[in-house]
């Protein structure tokens, strides 16, 4: 197979990216607050977060474009917190791909060579690799404009991959394409970077994305790193309620924690009361915190617990059914699997919400 | 024609009637159009038209010829002219975008105290006839002008700014170049930064950044200013005869039609020629700019970033935009300066200071004022009125045949004033009041051509405002039980007001300051305009400063008028957003 970018030259030199104490405002707008974080050589890495968070700011902030209040970023243990874009190698590419217009494609892959007064037999050649490389060698040339957008976002790719970057920041890269070609796409890139072992920074505020093709995430909120580990790791353990809601749904049952006899219970807001299982700690002001799927409306194994609720809602889902039930005063999402047949309950029909106490989790904040 | 057409098939019972009926048009839309067509045809086409009937046909039988171009080729005087224009025009452009490309540059690209204040500035040499300026420029920049005497004085040598050609070049660079400054400005606004900070994340920065990326990317704006600045130029008049430059060609077609008689095929020729040198750089610019829509904005993008700049480099740019800005104002302080001045001769700056000239041009020359307001305000009122139809139809309507319209409308912008006029006075000096007087000496046939050389302007303003509104607004009217003619007026003028009043300003100011085809037009002093009498003044040398007073009232006129409107749309700007 033609393989223009051996793995062995590009993998065994990728970097590791150190983000120390950094904090950024604008005016009295804190955006960055003492972000900490390292990205290891080699990793698909994501920044994940709600829109507005700060990610796009970090994310810029690595390539050069805003400069921090205090802190520093280090790329492959380098200071590079003083350089200008210019001189950090870092390649970026940009939400909306930023292509010239007035060049062909080829002139916008072979730019950033140029710049570096790389020989013209070597930008030819580096040129047509990369282009090969995210297969539009055919279009070469053809001016942006004449491109869907897809094909846009792979000359972006091409143009930042072909200058053989330290690291690859990917700012956003799906989001201007549509579902089909979101899935395609990111699976493209994820094969690219497999293939070429480049360090790799990903953001996005789209969960699924982050967890489809990312080693590692971290979750951001308001200018806070809130957490950071693998797609399961955060999706199992998340480390609180804001991580817990963002990686997919979670019930999240407020109320406050009893003592009786030697046993703690936790008394759910509207008049339901859980036993606590003995080595399991409680923080202050905690929440019971569980997955749709840790619940079941049929009675489950022993260590389970029967709360009394109402049917809200149901959804029928395709592979499963959501129940929407009241218990106390809160709402809970129920998810059991569909079986053919199955009848559904009725809106208003009492039923008992039997919940995995192993699968619970206690939450403060 | 189309409403000849639809009314034929309109009463054929058929599904495919009524389809055909839905993508035509109203009775009144088809009146509408015909209107515009007919007033078209009279005061655009067919003036036009006769020019270039006369230029090739012989004089007395009426047959075609090739003869009066023959002879326009074999006289030295002509083709001089001709060359004397084109490198007029050119050296114009250069000039003026070396005043242009640092103010434009400056503003946009740093954080840069003022930029509005410059930006705003850069417009007021569009605001006064340049022939009004070329008086001021040359006391101040003549041979025995200010700078000069200075000059001589301090270093022994003087600079010949305005002798012969380079006076006229000099003087049109300073009147044009806001017409870069704006087109160059916009299209730098347009460039989105990330296309800079891509280029800087690839390795490029500084000057090979300006110079790969971001200047190739405000080309467009570029040609787009500098194709206007050299068409203008090319068709000026005035300025080069008050500077006493006549071995151009505009001079030279109005002086053979004023001196020669109308009968005389050489002005129409020459005309024919101004027109074709027009085309051709409107063409050169259109083919520059095809497929080059760089406009690169993104959603939430503001442009190119605006950077800081180090303190050196502050100091140098302040330098030079005050530099330039001097430059550009000189017309104005000289003017003012010599509104008030006794005598000013053979010296740096005017021997004392008076408000006689003000006194006298209050008393005696207010009747120019009088006439510019009326006539610049039926110029305009014609010119939205016309705008906001030819948008209405071109756009909301299926009329067939409907872009004709509008490029027939546009087609002014190629017709230089002076062909206009020529074509006025040979097509409606025949015409005849029943009392005997010819139509070509009425002033409302100097309002017309005003108004037909700004309409392209205030064309394009309407069909600004009127493509911004959704047509759903139209549609929701319509739902609601609205008429097409009710929902124009309830929903659609409304709304498109603020776009229509910055047409209208456009118009008014513009046409405010024109020379070009009313000198050929003008009668009687009574009748005259603004424009007219301040060449009349600057024609002697006793008449400049009643002329430079009443320039200063012309500049502060079109000045007050058009920060008024501009202050009238940003309020129901504002007002409309608030209602949202
Ligand atoms: N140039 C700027 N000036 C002022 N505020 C900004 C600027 N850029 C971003 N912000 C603010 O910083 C915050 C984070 O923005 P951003 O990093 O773009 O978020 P994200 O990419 O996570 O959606 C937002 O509140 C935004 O309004
Ligand atoms: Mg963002």
């Amino acid at each position: 197979m033609n393989q223009p970018f051996p793995i062995s030259e590009l993998g065994a030199s990728a970097v590791d990216v150190d983000i120390r104490n950094i904090g950024l405002s604008y005016g009295t707008n804190h955006v960055l607050k003492g972000i900490t974080l390292h990205i290891r050589p080699g990793e698909f890495f994501a920044f994940l977060g709600p829109s507005g968070c700060g990610k796009t700011t970090l994310l810029r902030l690595i390539a050069g474009f805003n400069e921090a209040d205090g802190g520093e970023v280090l790329i492959g243990g380098q200071d590079v917190s003083h350089l200008p874009p210019w001189k950090r190698d870092v390649g970026m590419v940009f939400q909306s791909y930023a292509l010239w217009p007035h060049m062909t494609v080829r002139r916008n892959v072979s730019f950033g060579l140029e710049e570096r007064k790389v020989p013209r037999a070597e930008v030819d050649r580096r040129v047509a690799a990369a282009l090969e490389l995210v297969g539009l060698a055919h279009l070469a040339d053809r001016r942006p404009s004449q491109l869907s957008g897809g094909q846009q976002q792979r000359v972006a790719v091409a143009r930042t991959i072909a200058i053989e970057p330290k690291v690859l920041l990917l700012d956003e890269p799906l989001s201007n394409l549509d579902a089909k070609m979101r899935v395609q796409v990111r699976r493209e890139l994820r094969d690219l970077q497999q293939r070429l072992g480049l360090t790799t920074i990903f953001v996005t505020h789209d969960q699924e994305e982050a967890n489809t093709i990312c080693d590692r995430i971290a979750v951001m909120n308001d200018g806070v790193v809130q957490q950071v580990g693998t797609p399961m790791e955060l999706y199992e353990k998340p480390a609180n309620l804001f991580v817990a809601n963002f990686l997919g749904t979670a019930n999240i049952l407020p109320g406050r924690v009893v003592r009786e006899g030697g046993q703690r219970f936790f008394d759910i807001d509207g008049g339901v009361r859980v036993p606590i299982p003995a080595h399991v700690v409680v923080p202050e002001g905690a929440k019971l915190v569980f997955r749709p799927q840790h619940a079941s409306l049929t009675r489950g194994g022993a260590g389970d617990v029967l709360l009394p609720g109402t049917i809200v809602h149901s959804e029928f889902l395709g592979s499963t059914l959501r129940y929407v039930v009241r218990i106390g005063a809160a709402e809970v999402s129920i998810d059991t699997p569909f079986h053919s047949g199955e009848t559904l309950h009725q809106t208003g029909s009492a039923v008992e919400v039997s919940l995995s106490l192993r699968s619970v989790l206690w939450l403060a904040i | 024609m189309a409403g000849a057409t639809t009314a034929g098939r309109a009463h054929v019972p058929s599904a495919s009637s009524r389809h055909f009926l839905r993508l035509s048009a109203t009775p009144g839309q088809i009146a509408l159009a015909l209107g515009i067509i007919v007033f078209l045809a009279l005061f655009l086409i067919v003036p036009v038209g006769t020019v270039i009937y006369v230029a090739f046909t012989e004089k007395g039988t009426g047959e075609f010829t090739l003869v009066n171009f023959l002879d326009f080729a074999r006289t030295d005087l002509f083709i001089r002219s001709f060359w004397n224009s084109v490198y007029v025009s050119a050296m114009s452009v250069v000039v003026a975008s070396v005043f242009a490309l640092p103010l434009a540059y400056i503003t946009t690209r740093f954080e840069f105290r003022g930029a509005m204040l410059i930006q705003t500035l850069g417009f007021l040499p569009l605001i006064m006839p340049p022939f009004v300026g070329a008086v001021a420029m040359l006391l101040l920049f003549g041979r025995n002008g200010t700078v000069n005497l200075l000059l001589d004085e301090w270093f022994g040598i003087k600079i010949p700014f305005m002798e012969g050609l380079n006076g006229v070049i000099f003087v049109q660079a300073v009147h044009y170049f806001p017409f870069i400054l704006i087109n160059l400005s916009a299209a730098l606004r347009n460039i989105d930064r990330s296309m800079e900070e891509a280029a800087q994340n690839l390795g490029s920065s500084g000057f090979r950044l300006f110079r790969r990326i971001v200047f190739p990317l405000a080309m467009p704006g570029y040609i787009a200013g500098a194709s206007l600045v050299f068409v203008k130029v090319f068709d000026d008049l005035a300025t080069p005869l008050l500077l006493n430059v006549k071995d151009m060609l505009a001079p030279q077609a109005y002086l053979r039609v004023t001196s020669i008689g109308i009968a005389d095929p050489m002005g129409y020729v020459i005309s024919v020629v101004l027109i074709c040198m027009s085309v051709l750089a409107m063409w050169i610019s259109a083919r520059a700019m095809r497929g080059k829509d760089y406009a690169t904005v993104q959603r939430g993008g503001g442009g190119l970033a605006k950077r800081r700049m180090r303190p050196w480099e502050s100091v140098l740019a302040y330098a030079a935009v005050l530099l330039i800005l001097l430059l550009v104002l000189a017309p104005h302080i000289g003017l003012l300066l010599l509104s008030f001045a006794t005598i000013w001769s053979f010296s740096p700056l005017p021997d004392a200071f008076t408000l006689a000239h003000y006194g006298r041009v209050f008393g005696e020359s207010f009747v120019y004022v009088k006439n510019t307001l009326l006539y610049a305000s039926i110029a305009g009122l014609i010119d939205v009125v016309l705008g906001t139809a030819i948008a209405y139809l071109v756009l909301r309507t299926k009329l067939i045949g409907r872009e004709w319209l509008d490029w027939a409308a546009t087609a002014a912008l190629a017709i230089p004033g002076v062909v206009l006029g020529i074509g006025y006075l040979r097509t409606f000096y025949g015409v005849q009041l029943p009392d005997g007087t010819p139509l070509a000496t009425l002033w409302i046939t100097i309002v017309l051509a005003l108004a037909i050389r700004r309409l392209p302007y205030a064309l394009r303003a309407c069909y600004a405002a009127l493509q911004q509104i959704s047509v759903s607004l139209e549609e929701a009217a319509e739902n609601l039980g609205a008429t097409k003619v009710r929902t124009v007026r309830r929903v659609v003028l409304p709304l498109m007001a603020g776009g229509i009043l910055a047409g209208f300003v456009t118009s008014f100011a513009t046409a405010a300051v024109e020379l070009s085809a009313t000198l050929m037009l003008v009668q009687s002093n009574a009748d005259a305009p603004l424009a007219y009498g301040l060449y009349v003044f600057m024609q002697s040398a006793a008449g400049r400063g009643p002329g430079a007073a009443l320039g200063v009232i012309a500049v502060l006129l079109v000045a007050v008028c058009t920060f008024a409107s501009h202050m009238i749309i940003e309020k129901s700007q504002k007002a409309k957003g608030a209602g949202r």
